[in-house]
């Protein structure tokens, strides 16, 4: 009965789908918005990247909430986990030398892979986001194969702090010294293309990618509490 | 040939989602309900994407030499799935932790054991 009813559900779903998406041509998309953006996002933002010139020059408030969703759901999966109950570590056994050895050497390269990824945000693909994300499967890397590389709490609180501060500062300069509006770029454009151009953004986006990469840690952290 | 070229992406995207709508109907097991939001997820983000896609156009990023006169796709899908990917990973997150807390109090994560909370 109940499968009878799930199947008729989603067959009901997905005849609407058809319905609807037949009419609309795969590849054919000709949103004005978009077209604007890549007309003109270069001039106006000064990244090479279109996306990231959306993401943190048109849409950097959007951004921020973001940001804010992030750090609010790792705090909230700390408390989840943390507040209960402390479940007995259990007993692990240790790790064969290839695969320790193997950790700790690729450890360093992951963190300045996420690095390069975060710092290029503007000019090539990638941003704060994946270069975070490159930096916590680092640490998940280390957490699973050695154990014996963790991010001190005081340090991944700071750094958090500081990512999140960095960013709403870098707004309300914009805000106090353009005169515009919140996170209006007030720092020279450059020559689109080079590492130092666009502005703020690749400061945002580094502040963003270590925030994001403590944030993860964090998450991972939480998700494997009790594995001492 | 001409119905897969256009309609190959949407079929793709869609039958994602509808896979992932079955496993949240049909499983019973915690983690594969979350496995199946995370399905329905990516459904949703390709689907974001495919409607962005303009014919024979490149990823928006202008190279060093100017790139005058290359289509490109449109920015602002891609930058909204950028968003909802980060959005993902916190619900993933935030889900994973509800689960471990509903083991530890149950002792098991099968929806029919764990009162009211399944049809």
């Amino acid at each position: 009965m109940r499968v009878l009813l799930s199947l008729a559900v989603v067959a009901v779903l997905a005849a609407g789908i058809v319905t609807v998406l037949r009419d609309v041509p795969f590849g054919g998309n000709s949103s004005r918005l978009g077209s604007h953006f890549v007309e003109n996002g270069r001039e106006d933002t000064g990244a090479a990247n279109i996306v990231t010139s959306v993401v943190l020059g048109y849409r950097g408030f959007d951004t921020l909430g973001e940001v804010t969703v992030l750090f609010v759901a790792a705090v909230g999966l700390g408390a989840l986990l943390v507040a209960g109950e402390k479940n007995a570590p259990r007993k692990l056994e240790k790790a064969s030398m290839v695969l320790t050895t193997g950790s700790r050497f690729l450890f360093p390269l992951i963190l300045l892979f996420g690095a390069y990824i975060f710092i290029h945000g503007h000019l090539t693909p990638g941003g704060g986001f994946q270069g975070g994300a490159i930096i916590a499967s680092g640490y998940l890397l280390v957490y699973l194969g050695s154990r014996d590389r963790r991010l001190g709490k005081n340090w991944a609180a700071s750094i958090e702090t500081g990512g999140g501060l960095t960013f709403v500062l870098l707004g309300l300069a914009g805000l106090t010294a353009a005169g515009h509006w919140f996170l209006s770029n007030f720092l020279p454009l450059g020559v689109p293309g080079q590492l130092l151009s666009a502005g703020i953004i690749p400061i945002i986006y580094v502040a963003i990618g270590l925030k994001v990469g403590v944030e993860l840690t964090g998450v991972i952290d939480s998700l494997m509490g009790g594995t001492e | 040939m001409t119905f897969l070229n256009e309609y190959a992406f949407y079929i793709g995207a869609f039958g994602l989602i509808l896979i992932g709508l079955l496993t949240i109907l049909l499983r019973h097991h915690l983690i594969k309900l979350i496995i199946g939001l995370s399905i329905m997820e990516t459904g949703i983000n390709l689907f974001l994407i495919a409607i962005g896609y303009i014919s024979r156009g490149t990823a928006p990023i202008f190279p060093v030499d100017g790139g005058a006169g290359t289509v490109m796709v449109d920015p602002v899908p891609q930058a909204l799935v950028l968003t909802a990917i980060v959005i993902g990973v916190a619900v993933l997150a935030m889900a994973l932790g509800m689960a471990i807390r509903l083991h530890g109090h149950y002792g098991t994560l099968d929806m029919r054991r764990i009162k009211e909370l399944k049809w």
